[in-house]
C-alpha cells in the first residue's frame, strides 16, 4: 500500500475504495446495462406510442395503463389467471415438496430411487417437459385420455378446453417445481439434530405431533425462501405456455410474462408491452418489500 | 415410576410400535406411488421415442425396439449444432459468473468502502428483477450492442449474477481474518490472497453454484427464444421449439426422441452425480 | 451449412471492401423462410445458381431463416439496424406490417416496362389480393397454399358411403359425418366424422366457412373488420355445431399439429388442412385416400395462403436487379419446377399449361384440386396491426368452439376490439 501523505486514515479508505469499486467494475456495468438501466427505460417506454416505419412515437401518458384497465380484457384475464396459478401451484408445490423431504429423509426402502423420482423433473428442460406432457395430454390416444377410457371415462381435451387448459399448465409446473423445493427442504431436515426426535419420543409425541411442533417451526426459514422462489417463478416461467397451449383456447392459459412476450414479440407493440413489464415489475417490487418488512419480522430468520 | 406403571408404559409403547410399523409401510407405499407417478411422464417419453410411432401411444410389450426415430429427429434438425451451442453458452456464461462474482464478492465480504451498502443494494435489487423479465429492453439493448443473434447475446445480461455474488459474499466471510493476514504477511498482494486463500477455500460453494447454473442456463428458453434466429446461435430448448412446431403433422415418437436427447447430457450427468447435484442444490439454498 | 453461410460473410465483405471499383457486381440476398439443411434449401440453392450464372454482374444469396416467424423477426431487425435483405419470403398476411415499418417497395411501381406488367397480371388474382394496399402491388406470389378436404376412402367404404365422393355441400358434411361417426359399447366415440383444427389459428379454415357463406372478414385497405355480420355468426354457429348439435366432430380446440395423426390413426374420417400436408399424407396414410376441395354452402370458398416475394428498400439499382430475379423465378418453367418439387401452388395458370406440369397433375391428381379451388379463393385475413387483429378473431372462435361465449356475443365483442385497434389507421 502507499504511504500516506496527509490524513492517512483517509487516504487509506480512498485507495480501498478506489480498489473496491474497481473490483465491482465488471459486475456494476452488466447488472446497470441489464437490470437498472431497463427497468428505468421500461418505465419512460411505456409513457410514448410504439414508433412504426410510417408513424413516430407519441407521447401518451398514462393512456396504457387506463387502456389496460378499462380496454382490455386479455389484460385483466391475464392477470387474474396469474393469480391463481400462483395461489394453487405455490402452495401445492411447496406442500408436496415437503412431504417428498420428510419421505426421502426418512429410512424407507428405495430412498435413492424415491429421491431420484422426485429430483429428476428439475433437470429437465421446462421446453422439454412441457413436449413431454403434450403427449401426455393429448386426446384420444394420450395417455391420461387412455386411463381414463380404462376406467370408462370420456375423452378429455385437456389443453384445449377452457376449463381445464390453465389447470393442466399448473400440473406441469407442480410436477416441475416439487423436486426442486424438496432439495431445500432436505438440506433443513439434514440440520435437524436426530437427538430432537429421540427427545420427542421419550416424551410420548406421536410423529405427526413431533413433525407438526418441531420439524415444522424449524423449517419455516427455509419455507419463507421457498415461498419467495416460488413466487418469482410463478411470474417469470412461461415456457411451457409456449411449448404447450400458446396462452390459449382464448387466453385461457396465457400468464402475464406470456402476454408481454405477446405484445412485444408477436405483435411488435414495445411500448405497451413496456407498460405490461411495469406491472410484473410491480408485483416482484411488493413480493420483495412484502418479504423484508412483514415476513422477515415474523419469522425469526437464523 | 411403580412397574405396574412400567408395564403399561411397555405395552403402550408396544402397541405404538406396531402402529408405527404400519405406519411406516404406509408412508412407503405413498411414498413409492409420488414417485411412479412422477416418473410416469419420462417412462411415457422413453417408450415412445424407443418404439416405431405405430407403437407411440400403443402399449404392447412385445412391440420391436428401435433407434429408428433418434436418427430421424438428428437427419431432421440440426441437433448436435444446437447442442454445441447450448455447450457454448453454458461454458462462457459461467466462467463469466465465476470471475465477476468473485472479484464482487471479494470486495463486499472484506474491504471497507464508500458507497458499500447502497452498491450492495443495488446488485440485490437482481434477485427480484432478473433480466429475463425485462425482455422488450433488454432485446433493445443487446439489438443496439449490435449482437443480436450471437450467443454472448443470450449469456451476458446473465453473467453479472446477484446470486453468485450474494452467495461468496456469505462464503468469504466465513474465512478466518488470521488465514488472511497470514499470507499477507507471507507477502501476497490482495489479488494474490483472493486467489490463493479465498477461493480454494470456497471450492463446493464454486461447484454448488456452477452446477445450479449450467442447469438454469441449459434449461433457460424464453430469452434465447427472442434473441436467436439461426441454427449457428439456438441452444438446444430452443431448437427443440422450433422442431416440435410445425406446419405440418406431428409425430409423437420423434418429438420424444428428439426431447430425451436435448435433456440427456444434463440428465445423464445428474444420474452420474446425483449426490453432488442434490448437495449443491442444497448448499446453493442455504443462506 | 456453416461453412457455406462463412463463404457467403466472407463474400460480403470482401463484396463491401470492393465496392467502388467493382460496382458492376451486384451481390442481392433473399431470407427464405425454411430451416437450414431442409430438402428445400438444395432447391433455392439451384435457382440461385443458375441465376447467378446466366445473368452477369448479379449473384443471389439466399439465407435461410427458419420459419416465417423467425425470418420476419430478423428481417425487421436486420432491416432497423441497417442491413435489410434485398428481398425476403414472408407471409403475405404481413404485408400490412412491412408497409407500416415502411420497408418494402411497391412491386408496381418498379415494374413499368409493358413487358413487367404483363408478368404481373399472368398470377392468379386470388394470390394478388394480399399484397395489395393503396392500389400498389407489395408482394409476388411464391410459396403459397390453400386448405382443402382429405378423405380417408376405406372409412367411407366401411360406413357403407361410395369412397369416390367426399361431400360438396356443409349439409353433406353433416350427414356424411354422422355416418363416419362411430362409437364403441360404453358410448365413446372412436372415429369422429370430420375434424377442422382449431389451435393456433382457427381463423384460416374458418374463413373457408365465411367465404362459403359469401362474406369477406375485411375491408381492402386493411382498416375495418367485419366480424359480427350475420352470415360469419352464421359459420361459426355451424362450426360449433359440427361438435355440439351433430356430434360429428371432436367437442372443444382441435389440434393443428395432430390432426394428421388423428387422420392417420383413423380418429377422424374427415379432415381439413393446408395442401402443404399432401406429401405428409401421401407418405404416412396406411390407407386410400382422396382430396377434395372444401365444401361448399352459398358458394364454394377457400382462404390463400403461405408468403409472398418481397423487394426491402436499398438503391434504385438493386431493387431493379432484385425485380428481375423474381421475374425469372416466377417464370411458368419455374413456377412448375417449384411446385412439382415441394407441393406449393403454382400460382399463374400459365404454369398449369407447362408440359412439366401437365404430366405431374396426370400422374397426381390431387396436386389440382388446389388449382381447381383457387378460382374461388380470396385474401386471407390481413389488416394492419395483422397478428393483434388475427388473435382477437381467433380468441372469439376458440370461446365460441369451447362454449364460454355464444358465436354472436363473441363476434360482436371481437369486432368492437379489432376496430379499436385499427381505429388510427383510418
Amino acid at each position: 500500500m502507499a504511504r500516506p501523505v496527509g490524513d492517512p486514515c483517509m487516504d487509506r479508505r480512498l485507495l480501498t475504495t478506489i480498489y473496491a469499486w474497481l473490483l465491482l467494475l465488471p459486475a456494476m456495468v452488466l447488472l446497470v446495462a441489464f437490470t437498472h438501466y431497463p427497468t428505468v427505460a421500461t418505465f419512460w417506454a411505456s409513457f410514448f406510442s410504439t414508433a412504426r416505419g410510417r408513424r413516430p412515437a407519441s407521447f401518451l401518458g398514462l393512456d396504457h395503463y387506463r387502456r389496460m384497465i378499462t380496454d382490455d380484457p386479455v389484460f385483466l384475464q391475464v392477470v387474474w389467471n396469474n393469480f391463481l396459478y400462483a395461489l394453487v401451484t405455490i402452495p401445492l408445490s411447496i406442500g408436496i415438496a415437503l412431504v417428498m423431504a420428510l419421505w426421502v429423509n426418512e429410512r424407507l426402502a428405495g430412498r435413492g430411487f424415491l429421491r431420484m423420482a422426485y429430483f429428476t423433473p428439475t433437470v429437465l428442460p421446462m421446453v422439454a417437459a412441457a413436449n413431454i406432457w403434450l403427449f401426455f395430454y393429448t386426446p384420444g390416444f394420450g395417455l391420461l385420455n387412455q386411463i381414463i377410457a380404462l376406467f370408462g371415462g370420456p375423452d378429455v381435451n385437456f389443453l384445449g378446453s377452457p376449463e381445464t387448459a390453465l389447470w393442466s399448465v399448473m400440473a406441469v409446473s407442480v410436477w416441475k417445481e416439487a423436486g426442486f423445493f424438496m432439495i431445500f427442504y432436505l438440506a433443513a431436515l439434514q440440520s435437524i439434530p436426530p437427538s430432537l426426535k429421540e427427545a420427542a419420543k421419550l416424551e410420548g409425541a406421536s410423529d405427526f405431533h413431533y413433525v407438526r411442533r418441531i420439524v415444522l417451526p424449524l423449517l419455516m426459514p427455509t419455507t419463507l425462501f421457498v415461498l419467495v422462489n416460488a413466487v418469482i417463478g410463478a411470474f417469470r416461467v412461461v415456457d411451457h405456455i409456449v411449448a404447450m397451449t400458446g396462452g390459449g383456447p382464448s387466453n385461457a392459459s396465457s400468464l402475464l410474462l406470456f402476454y408481454i412476450y405477446e405484445t412485444g414479440f408477436k405483435f411488435w407493440d414495445t411500448s405497451y408491452a413496456a407498460a405490461l413489464t411495469v406491472v410484473l415489475l410491480a408485483v416482484l417490487i411488493t413480493v420483495s418489500v412484502l418479504q423484508v418488512t412483514v415476513l422477515d419480522k415474523r419469522i425469526h430468520y437464523r | 415410576m411403580t412397574s405396574a406403571a412400567l408395564a403399561q408404559g411397555s405395552a403402550a409403547a408396544r402397541i405404538v410400535d406396531a402402529g408405527t410399523r404400519l405406519d411406516h409401510l404406509l408412508v412407503t407405499a405413498g411414498a413409492w406411488l409420488l414417485a411412479v407417478l412422477w416418473i410416469l411422464p419420462l417412462l411415457f417419453a422413453l417408450w415412445a421415442a424407443f418404439h416405431p410411432p405405430l407403437y407411440a401411444a400403443r402399449f404392447d410389450l412385445t412391440a420391436p425396439l428401435t433407434l429408428d426415430n433418434f436418427t430421424r429427429a438428428m437427419a431432421a434438425a440440426p441437433f448436435a449444432r444446437y447442442m454445441l451451442n447450448t455447450l457454448m453458452l453454458v461454458t462462457m456464461t459461467l466462467a463469466g459468473q465465476l470471475v465477476i462474482s468473485t472479484l464482487a464478492a471479494f470486495a463486499f465480504a472484506r474491504l471497507e468502502f464508500w458507497g458499500r451498502d447502497l452498491l450492495f443494494f443495488l446488485v440485490l435489487v437482481q434477485l427480484m428483477i432478473t433480466p429475463d423479465v425485462l425482455l422488450v429492453e433488454n432485446y433493445r439493448i443487446v439489438s443496439s450492442l449490435g449482437i443480436l443473434d450471437t450467443i454472448l447475446a443470450i449469456g451476458l445480461p446473465y453473467m453479472a449474477s446477484a446470486f453468485g455474488i450474494f452467495l461468496l459474499r456469505q462464503t468469504f466471510k466465513t474465512v478466518p481474518k488470521e488465514l488472511d493476514d497470514a499470507a499477507r504477511i507471507e507477502g501476497c498482494t490482495t489479488l494474490g490472497i483472493l486467489l490463493r486463500v479465498y477461493v480454494p477455500l470456497a471450492r463446493p460453494i464454486y461447484v454448488a453454484f456452477g452446477l445450479v447454473s449450467v442447469s438454469f442456463h441449459w434449461n433457460n428458453f424464453l430469452w434465447p427464444l427472442i434473441v436467436t434466429s439461426s441454427v449457428e446461435t439456438r441452444p438446444v430448448t430452443v431448437g427443440l421449439q422450433v422442431f416440435a412446431s410445425v406446419d405440418q403433422g406431428i409425430d409423437w415418437s420423434v418429438i420424444s426422441a428428439a426431447t430425451l436427447f436435448t435433456s440427456a447430457p444434463l440428465l445423464i450427468a445428474f444420474l452420474l452425480f446425483q449426490r453432488q447435484f442434490v448437495q449443491s442444490f442444497m448448499r446453493a439454498g442455504i443462506k | 451449412m456453416s461453412r457455406k453461410s462463412l463463404l457467403a460473410a466472407t463474400a460480403v465483405v470482401a463484396l463491401i471492401a470492393a465496392a467502388p471499383s467493382a460496382r458492376a457486381e451486384l451481390e442481392l440476398t433473399l431470407n427464405f423462410p425454411v430451416a437450414v439443411g431442409g430438402p428445400i434449401t438444395a432447391i433455392i440453392d439451384e435457382y440461385a445458381k443458375t441465376y447467378s450464372e446466366q445473368t452477369p454482374g448479379v449473384t443471389i444469396l439466399p439465407v435461410y431463416t427458419g420459419s416465417y416467424q423467425d425470418t420476419i423477426t430478423r428481417t425487421v431487425t436486420a432491416f432497423k439496424g441497417g442491413n435489410a435483405p434485398d428481398m425476403a419470403v414472408l407471409l403475405a398476411v404481413d404485408t400490412f406490417t412491412l408497409y407500416d415499418e415502411d420497408m418494402i417497395v411497391a412491386i408496381s411501381e418498379l415494374a413499368q416496362s409493358d413487358e413487367e406488367k404483363a408478368w404481373l397480371a399472368s398470377f392468379y388474382p386470388a394470390f394478388l389480393e394480399n399484397g395489395s394496399i393503396d392500389g400498389q402491388l407489395w408482394g409476388v406470389p411464391f410459396q403459397r397454399s390453400t386448405p382443402v378436404l382429405y378423405w380417408n376412402k376405406e372409412a367411407f367404404a366401411a360406413a357403407g358411403l361410395d369412397p369416390e365422393v367426399p361431400p360438396a355441400t356443409w349439409e353433406e358434411q353433416v350427414e356424411l359425418g354422422k355416418q363416419l361417426t362411430l362409437k364403441d359399447s360404453a358410448g365413446n366415440v372412436t372415429q369422429y366424422g370430420v375434424q377442422i383444427p382449431t389451435s393456433g389459428f382457427p381463423y384460416w379454415l374458418f374463413q373457408g366457412l365465411t367465404t362459403q357463406n359469401d362474406v369477406i372478414l375485411m375491408n381492402q385497405a386493411g382498416n375495418e373488420v367485419n366480424f359480427d355480420d350475420p352470415r360469419v355468426v352464421e359459420a361459426l354457429e355451424y362450426l360449433v355445431d359440427l361438435s355440439t348439435e351433430h356430434g360429428v366432430m371432436a367437442p372443444g380446440i382441435i389440434e393443428w399439429g395432430t390432426t394428421p395423426q388423428d387422420f392417420f390413426q383413423g380418429r377422424t374420417a374427415m379432415m381439413w388442412t393446408t395442401t402443404g400436408n399432401l406429401t405428409n399424407v401421401r407418405n404416412n396414410a396406411p390407407f386410400d385416400f382422396g382430396v377434395a376441395m372444401l365444401p361448399a354452402h352459398v358458394r364454394r370458398g377457400a382462404p390463400t395462403g403461405g408468403g409472398n416475394l418481397f423487394i426491402l428498400h436499398s438503391d434504385p439499382e438493386r431493387e431493379q436487379a432484385s425485380l428481375d430475379f423474381i421475374r425469372w423465378l416466377t417464370t411458368p418453367e419455374n413456377q412448375a419446377d417449384w411446385s412439382i418439387k415441394t407441393g406449393y401452388v403454382a400460382t399463374s395458370p400459365a404454369a398449369w399449361q407447362t408440359p412439366a406440369m401437365q404430366a405431374y397433375a396426370n400422374d397426381f391428381p390431387p396436386a389440382t384440386v388446389a388449382r381447381d379451388q383457387l378460382e374461388f379463393a380470396v385474401a386471407e385475413l390481413s389488416t394492419h396491426e395483422n397478428q393483434r387483429v388475427t388473435k382477437v378473431l381467433n380468441d372469439a372462435l376458440q370461446a365460441a368452439i369451447t362454449g364460454t361465449a355464444e358465436p354472436a356475443a363473441a363476434l360482436a365483442a371481437a369486432q368492437e376490439e379489432a376496430m379499436r385497434i385499427l381505429a388510427p389507421y383510418r
